[in-house]
């Protein structure tokens, strides 16, 4: 059970998400936040923001130290008690923002219509997620410590193709859990909205303001030298 | 110089009854579908009044259009920095609620309902929950209701006006209204296609129009706030944003647009305007006096041989530059200079442009009262036309400074505030109007019309071209539609008998929501 848990779901996951998602791009349509500020906007702000800005703190943590686990490793005392508290503090602003942002759903009718099945499964496995992953760290401390250490070379050991279970199997079943639903949410990302923050609008910042787009050059077309440059398809 | 063409509009305000057969033919084409019935591409708006959405002129609430930053220019409600920042919530997003709730009526319980003591009625359902609801708002119902309390006096332009001018606005026998239709500017300086952060939105080269492309739109929904006009909407249906697209697909065969060909009164006018994109940047960014008159700068004369030249170069089409010496936009806007863009304080240059109404708002009235004071009469209870519109015209031009609505209000709404503007296109009118009289009705005499047109700067040839184009103008004169030689780009690429059979312009993707 372990191994297909956390030696083969992983890849399962990863692959699922490498090819849904661009099965799912096709032409972009498909790709949408699917914002519903549009219908209630009061409510969103509290809880939208919070979340936003709560999940993408603590990912970010935990991409870094996935990345350089050194840097936890070596804080200790006191400053490891003040970045655990922020850490927490973030940890509580998504939970926070996101069961607002459920019983905004389910309290409004006009809401209600635009929320699909997937909508609400995702989030109840967001929540999940939100509640273990504050769970471990208040009750197996201190997390930022020992990720470093511990669940880091579980990681890498996936990425690198080479899984190594013996840590993971050991570990106890929030743990375990909590694990096995970070892979759940990366396997649902082509399957829900989650996809949207694929396509973050990073772009617009070296972009300029004003976008024109030209159908055809018609430079060239006017130019008599190059009269005829593409060739008609055969069932023309 | 950088020519390049710009399919323009121009909207005679004069001739506009208000019955809104183009915001019916656009519904039927475009918008009426799931997560498009509040949507409303055209629109036509009563003045004085709040329009559609509520107050959409009121930056201080939408935060649309640019303003001037030191010599430059910034996205008032959006932008890079304030768009990425509010992307996970948009402070300045509208609501379903200021534009309306769109609703239908359950008239299948008039023919299902069993026997009873009672009518059945036909219940107003709302068209996003399907329950029951007390309808609050529509999408025209400030129609006509200059004067009421809820729509004309919340008119955002009232407020450049002392108390006192707006009590005297509306005044019962001072009061008038007229109607400004509204469809996209499809503006040369478009803030939504700025806001965008996914790029989706852009302007096309060949004709100026702005669209979006649905396969890229991400529902971060800034251009909602951008466009000063508020003439982009959000579906919440499909999540993604839409607009009016000037029926490029009827424009690219030679038709007019819906809403223009549909167009009962005969307002609409459609041509191209050769504009100088290099100077783009430097206009949006003048003083706020200075706006309109570098706006019309900007266009270029099409019959200049060094124009021409240089549209060549840049590859614009002969018919293009025919259809541009032909336009008559170039016309009404360069040659007459009697049309005016709505809001150019909004700096996103539109191009649509108005000319301004005259009746009834010129109409004063002649201070005939009853001989009891009162204009209703006491026998046979009906109001006393004792009160009359004066065209006796002693002074030419006198109705102008004491017309029915305020110049301050009517430049607030065309000249950016400059009332000198408006009313140098109001004398215009007027003259022609006498000019037109003396020859048709004679009770003016020619050296009066004369002194008019002379007044105006406009000879009697162009006080006759004028009318005719505005009075009796066919067809081919009101739409000067180029080729778009599109044909040749699709045949190359596809063939056209592929299709063959198919009606409309289908879809790419169904236009269902996302998982």
């Amino acid at each position: 059970m372990n191994i297909f848990l956390f030696g083969a779901f992983p890849y399962v996951a990863i692959i699922v998400f490498l090819i849904g998602t661009i099965w799912r791009y096709q032409n972009g349509y498909k790709y949408s936040s699917l914002s519903s500020q549009f219908l209630e906007t009061k409510k969103l702000y509290l809880s939208s923001v919070p979340f936003h800005i709560g999940v993408l703190v603590i990912l970010t943590g935990h991409f870094i130290g996935f990345l350089f686990p050194s840097l936890f490793t070596s804080i200790g005392g006191n400053s490891l008690v003040t970045f655990e508290i922020i850490a927490l503090a973030f940890g509580f602003s998504a939970i926070v923002g996101l069961v607002s942002l459920i019983a905004r759903r389910l309290q409004s009718d006009r809401l209600m219509v635009v929320t699909s099945k997937m909508d609400i499964f995702i989030e109840l496995l967001l929540l999940a997620q939100f509640i273990l992953g504050l769970w471990i760290a208040i009750e197996l401390r201190w997390g930022s410590a020992w990720y470093g250490s511990v669940m880091v070379p579980y990681l890498w050991s996936i990425m690198t193709l080479h899984p190594d279970i013996s840590s993971v199997s050991v570990m106890p079943a929030i743990l375990q859990l909590h694990v096995f639903g970070g892979f759940l949410i990366i396997f649902m990302v082509p399957f829900s909205r989650f996809v949207h923050f694929l396509v973050a609008p990073f772009h617009y910042i070296p972009r300029s303001y004003q976008i024109v787009r030209w159908y055809w050059d018609k430079k060239s077309i006017r130019n008599t030298n190059t009269p005829w440059t593409v060739t008609p398809p055969e069932n023309n | 110089m950088d020519v390049r063409s710009q399919m323009s509009m121009v909207f005679h305000l004069d001739k506009c009854i208000g019955c809104h057969t183009c915001t019916v033919a656009c519904k039927n084409i475009w918008t009426d579908r799931k997560g498009a019935e509040y949507m409303w591409w055209n629109n036509v708006e009563t003045k004085p009044g709040t329009g559609y959405p509520t107050k959409w002129e009121d930056q201080d609430i939408y935060k649309g259009g640019w303003e001037k930053n030191g010599s430059s220019i910034e996205l008032k409600g959006a932008g890079k920095r304030k768009g990425l920042l509010n992307i996970f919530h948009n402070p300045n997003l509208p609501t379903i609620d200021d534009y309306y709730e769109p609703f239908t009526y359950k008239y299948l319980d008039l023919i299902e309902s069993p026997q009873q003591d009672v009518q059945p009625v036909a219940r107003p359902v709302s068209l996003i929950t399907g329950k029951p609801i007390d309808i609050k708002m529509g999408p025209n119902w400030d129609d006509d209701l200059s004067g009421t309390p809820d729509f004309a006096r919340n008119d955002p332009n009232m407020k450049v006006l002392s108390p006192a001018e707006q009590e005297a606005m509306f005044q019962l026998e001072k009061m008038a209204m007229y109607y400004l239709p509204r469809i996209c500017n499809h503006c040369l300086n478009p803030a939504c296609v700025a806001s965008c952060p996914s790029g989706a939105i852009y302007k096309r080269g060949e004709d100026g129009v702005v669209l979006i492309d649905q396969s890229i739109c991400r529902a971060w929904r800034m251009c909602v706030t951008a466009c000063p006009y508020k003439k982009t909407y959000y579906n919440w249906s499909t999540g993604k944003s839409e607009k009016c697209l000037l029926c490029f697909p009827r424009i690219e065969v030679g038709e007019a647009p819906a809403c223009m060909h549909s167009c009962v009164g005969r307002i609409r006018y459609l041509g191209v305007m050769l504009y100088d994109a290099d100077k783009i940047e430097e206009v949006a960014s003048s003083n706020d006096k200075d706006l309109i008159d570098n706006q019309m700068d900007i266009y270029l004369d099409p019959f200049d041989p060094k124009v021409i030249a240089a549209a060549k170069e840049n590859g614009v089409a002969d018919s293009t530059i025919k259809a541009a010496q032909e336009s008559p936009i170039y016309k009404f806007v360069k040659e007459w200079k009697i049309a005016l863009p709505l809001h150019a304080e909004f700096r996103t240059l539109p191009n649509l442009f108005y000319v301004p109404p005259m009746l009834p708002i010129m109409a004063s009235v002649s201070e005939q009262a009853s001989s009891d004071g009162s204009s209703l009469n006491s026998i046979a209870k009906h109001w006393d036309d004792k009160w009359l519109y004066d065209t006796s015209l002693d002074d030419i031009f006198g109705t102008i400074e004491n017309m029915r609505l305020p110049l301050k209000y009517m430049a607030n709404i065309f000249s950016a505030g400059d009332e000198d503007m408006i009313a140098g296109k109001l004398k215009k009118l007027m003259a022609i109007r006498i000019y037109r009289r003396h020859i048709t009705v004679g009770d003016i005499s020619e050296e009066k019309s004369n002194r008019a047109l002379n007044a105006v700067n406009l000879t009697a040839d162009e006080a006759e071209a004028i009318y005719r184009l505005t009075s009796l103008a066919k067809f081919e004169e009101r739409f000067v539609i180029p080729a778009a030689h599109r044909e040749q780009s699709i045949e190359m690429i596809e063939s056209t008998a592929d299709v063959k059979g198919s009606t409309g312009f289908g879809f790419l993707e169904k236009p269902t929501r996302g998982l």
